[in-house]
């Protein structure tokens, strides 16, 4: 570890160091800030009521042996609450004339969805709020419930009746209409004459984020400004969303993110929980707190994920992709969240990745069904773009008898030809997809695994070694504001930071971003120390609280170092020129004489100089400063990106089948990720890590299951599986670093690459160890009991594809919305290792 | 009501708790302990280990009446005197935390896994700690932590 004595007198000394974290200390010693660990005295609790039905019209509910129950204070309904707030927000109407239903915090008359809150119970402690929600009748009549993707596209009947239909938007991207390049009909009826046409349909099962901290709200309105504690990963936009929708000034209302467990998209919300616990502390005058059971996490917080993917794909016949054609069905769930609408959008830039493609169209149908609504997780559109188009290219490899990475390199942009604008209408600035490739085909050794697969397939071992590639970008950093207004999405894209000196030579950064578990404390702290010269113990990072960072836009899309990061060395870079003004005053010498460097600003071929600690006393005290200057150093610096950051790698899976039993095993996985600079190796290869086991999570085990009444089956950790140490293996991570060319630091986001790569890794894997079987595709998670089926149907000579049944349980379709026929027991099957 | 008496990281306290009082809502709510936290209503999760009487147990399945009489341990009885306790060096140098949810509990399970086992192979980690989830790190840096921890004797 760089010794702190040095970044003062020796400057660009903390960029790039493995710096341990600051926000350790609390967090190993449980001096934890989580929501649900606040008390506040009279604090009373909440309990919801909620539906069990899918689909269902609210005819009546009795409360009164619930108002009766010991330590009941008040039960709320719908039609309680409905008169104190708007319908919740959605913050990106795709199209104009995009559908949405209203959304009240408790449903008023009709249920959605399995899980939505019909009414609410608020009691002196959570058991007894519990307790009497038990106690609670609701009378229902049935309705009709929308549960398949397919099914509802084509509708009736309808998830919301009176829409009069499920679709509530269409949204259209097409090369040829924006001039971005040609007409994609024209080359794929080229390709059918002369060329490659790869046609597919990829299901995205439904995922849930599952971060390890419930939700948990506290809501104290006794005092001029309302508090409110959430478990969110954007206090600012829940702050002024929460202002519109329950029409009070925001300055009356103050949002802060304690320490918060995780979020991972989840978090990125504005909830019906939220709103309602804010409503009933405002009624009763009281501090008020929700938390929720780890069964409401998974079956009220939005999910992420559930498309249906049509894709065409035309190449030439020496493996040149020409044109590339996606249709989607975008499942919604029951109601439109923040950003529900926009999670697909976001991937339809996406779907043409690294590759030259002249000619691209992108269609998606957003649907409403009564399944939990649907909005952010982790990559949020991008994963599923980079899923359909990494397992396309396998497929198109597979039928040209070409390997996978000679096609890929035939087909990407090359490093000498960045910038570049791609089909779709983004011009990537940076990038050496070559050089990330090299490097992992050689830690891998894949020239040794593909001998060893032609020996086991020569021998007909029963476990079969199958290789998975994925070349992958994405687009982060959300976001330039003008793009989002372009996409019809609500607000901006900056990020604000503020740099303070204090009168002791210490700083204070404040930013607008909103830390859950990646480490901003640290290196915020690691970019100032340098910009400013000094010393990474005296920087002090604040976050996560309106009245301490007025403004924000808060964190989520891999955002937060290449926006609010270049915020924080804006703020800097002012303080510093406020404080060369004051240190050429003190000296009296000119300011172009002035060199700032290592915290220091020296006069030139003098041995003249002031610390920028001294400046800032000086400033404080304010006894002799340049006529008309204000007495402070402080600085806050909004920034606005140019552009998106496109981060890429080359993630490499080796995969071994077993034949006689499907059982499937990651024995070796190697990326090399080009994140562009990185401020700390430590941070950044935790969230690779991280992300790659949610990718693999989703390719292997993970998947939110329905049973045909609309009722979550996987509603708790026994059936809805996150991988535990035990299913996965140690990764090989490396990096190439090809700066950024549009921010000055160089960096790119981090936060969801391995989420966003891992996932058509481990599934090419899979099936490049069976596709010489006869299996041409599996449908995910690829459970043991699944690639078994599709081992099995091709031996009996039925086309080869999934059959997600488990051969030790009593056997039952699931169809396109991951319903499963009742005679079908939760998924169970265990991990793959 | 029923009356207990229990050591909490060494220090006894007795109190009067409803019979169904889970030991992690008695650890929380009534003595403030909220280093230990709780992730799930299944006992899949595991962040909410500590040790009864030198064993982990998940403290959202055992009743405070059952904690009766005996002695718990919780991560915020690691550090003596300010100085973090070798597992909790080890998770920190490793940064085999991001959030920190599981931390405690993947901590306290960690040191019941080296009680056990002083020198335990990558996979005895990783299945030793099958009981706890994390969704953030990816587990390689809890088990390098764990490993660390075990090179320098951080069984008690
Ligand atoms: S809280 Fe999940 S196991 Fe105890
Ligand atoms: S560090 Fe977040 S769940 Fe483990």
């Amino acid at each position: 570890m760089t010794a702190v004595d040095e970044t003062t007198t020796a400057p660009a000394a903390e960029i790039g160091s493995p710096r341990k974290r600051k926000e350790d200390q609390r967090l190993i010693t449980g001096r934890t800030r989580y929501t649900d660990n606040i008390t506040l005295p009279g604090m009373l609790h909440l309990g919801m009521v909620r539906s069990p039905l899918a689909h269902a019209t609210i005819t009546g509910i009795h409360t009164d042996d619930a108002k009766a129950s010991p330590g009941v204070v008040a039960v709320y309904t719908g039609a309680d609450l409905a008169a104190a707030h708007g319908s919740l927000p959605n913050a990106w109407p795709v199209t104009p004339d995009q559908k949405a239903p209203e959304h009240h915090a408790v449903a008023v008359d009709r249920v959605a969805f399995a899980g939505e809150i019909v009414a609410v119970v608020v009691a002196r402690s959570p058991r007894e709020a519990r307790d009497a929600t038990e106690l609670v009748e609701v009378d229902y009549d049935d309705l009709e419930p929308v549960l398949d993707l397919e099914a509802a596209a084509a509708g009736p009947p309808y998830a919301h009746p009176d829409l009069g239909t499920n679709e509530s938007a269409t949204w259209i991207f097409d090369s040829a209409e924006a001039g971005t390049g040609s007409d994609v009909e024209a080359a794929i009826d080229q390709a059918r004459g002369d060329g490659v046409v790869i046609e597919r349909t990829y299901r995205q099962q439904r995922l849930i984020p599952a971060f390890m901290e419930p939700r948990s709200t506290v809501v104290d309105p006794t005092s001029e400004q309302i508090t409110m504690w959430s478990a969110t990963q954007v206090p600012h936009i829940l702050r002024l969303m929460l202002a519109l929708t329950c029409n009070i000034s925001e300055s009356k209302l103050r949002v802060i993110a304690p320490d918060v467990g995780g979020g991972f998209g989840g978090k990125l919300q504005v909830t019906p929980e939220e709103v309602t616990t804010l409503l009933v502390a405002n009624r009763l005058g009281k501090p008020v707190k929700y938390t929720e059971t780890r069964s409401e996490s998974l079956v009220a917080g939005h999910h992420g994920r559930d498309q249906v993917q049509r894709l065409t794909l035309s190449a030439t016949k020496e493996g040149i992709v020409t044109g590339l054609k996606v249709d989607l069905l975008a499942n919604m769930g029951a109601y439109l969240g923040l950003v529900t609408s926009g999670v697909p959008v976001l991937g339809a830039f996406m779907y043409n990745s690294i590759y030259k493609f002249p000619a691209y169209r992108f269609t998606c149908h957003n649907i409403f069904t009564n399944l939990t609504w649907t909005d952010a997780y982790r990559g949020a559109g991008r994963p599923e773009a980079t899923f359909a188009i990494e397992r396309l290219m396998d497929d198109l490899a597979a039928e040209l008898q070409m390997d996978p990475i000679e096609l890929r390199r035939k087909n990407w942009i090359r490093h000498e030809e960045f910038p570049f604008t791609t089909v779709a209408g983004l011009e990537y600035d940076s990038g050496n997809y070559e050089a990330a490739t090299d490097k992992a085909l050689e830690l891998f050794g894949y020239d040794e695994l593909r001998s060893e697969q032609q020996r086991r397939r020569e021998s007909n071992d029963p476990v079969q070694l199958g290789i998975g590639t994925s070349t992958f970008t994405e687009m982060c950093g959300l976001a330039p504001s003008r793009v989002l207004g372009s996409l019809a999405y609500g607000a901006g894209g900056w990020e604000n930071a503020q740099v303070r000196m204090l009168p002791s030579g210490k700083v204070e950064v404040v930013t607008g971003a909103s830390a859950h578990g990646q480490g901003h404390e640290t290196a915020w702290s690691q970019i100032v120390a340098d910009r400013l010269g000094v010393a990474f113990e005296d920087v002090e990072v604040l976050h996560g609280d309106t009245q301490v960072s007025v403004k924000g836009l808060d964190t989520y899309g891999s955002r937060s170092l290449s926006v609010g990061g270049i915020a924080v060395v804006k703020a800097a870079d002012k303080v510093i020129e406020k404080a060369r003004h004051v240190a050429a005053h003190l000296m009296e010498a000119s300011e172009d004489d002035l060199e700032f460097s290592g915290g220091r600003f020296s006069v030139k071929g003098t041995d003249k100089g002031m610390a920028i600690g001294e400046i800032a006393l000086a400033v404080f005290a304010a006894h002799n400063l340049p006529d008309g200057m204000e007495p402070t150093l402080d600085s806050d610096a909004t920034y606005d990106p140019v552009n998106f950051s496109f981060p890429h790698g080359t993630h490499l899976a080796a995969m071994e089948v077993d034949t006689e039993t499907g059982a499937v095993k990651l024995r070796k996985y190697v990326c090399v990720d080009d994140v562009g600079i990185v401020v700390n190796p430590l941070i950044v290869e935790g969230q690779v890590h991280g992300g790659l086991v949610q990718g693999i999570a989703q390719a292997l085990f993970e998947e939110a299951v329905y049973d045909d009444q609309g009722t979550l089956v996987t509603g708790s950790f026994v059936d809805y599986l996150v991988p535990s140490a035990a299913d996965v293996p140690d990764f090989i991570t490396d990096r190439t670093e090809t700066p950024s060319t549009t921010n000055p630091l160089g960096v790119k986001g981090v936060g969801e690459a391995g989420t966003i790569a891992s996932t058509p890794a481990i599934v090419n894997g899979v099936l490049d160890a069976i596709r010489h079987l006869g299996v041409q595709d599996l449908t995910m998670p690829c459970t043991p009991s699944r690639v078994w089926q599709a081992l099995q149907s091709r031996e009996q000579g039925e086309p080869a594809s999934v059959q997600p049944t488990n051969p030790e349980q009593t056997s039952g379709n699931l169809n396109s919305s991951g319903v499963i026929s009742p005679e079908q027991g939760p998924r169970t099957e265990g991990g793959a290792s | 009501m029923t009356r207990i008496t229990m050591t909490v990281d060494g220090v006894s306290y007795t109190d009067d708790v409803e019979n169904r009082t889970l030991l992690v809502q008695y650890l929380r709510e009534q003595l403030g302990k909220t280093g230990t936290v709780v992730g799930c209503d299944t006992t899949n999760c595991g962040a909410c280990t500590v040790h009864l009487d030198g064993r982990s147990v998940k403290s959202c399945t055992v009743l405070a009446v059952q904690a009766d009489g005996h002695e718990v341990r919780t991560v915020e009885g690691l550090a003596t005197d300010g100085e973090l306790a070798p597992i909790q060096q080890a998770f920190h140098d490793c940064h085999a935390l991001q959030c920190g949810f599981c931390t405690p509990g993947m901590m306290m399970q960690s040191l019941d896994l080296l009680a056990e086992n002083p020198d335990p192979t990558d996979e005895e980690i990783r299945e030793g700690l099958e009981g706890n989830m994390c969704r953030c790190t990816g587990y390689q840096n809890i088990v390098k932590a764990v490993r660390q921890a075990a090179g320098t004797g951080a069984q008690s």
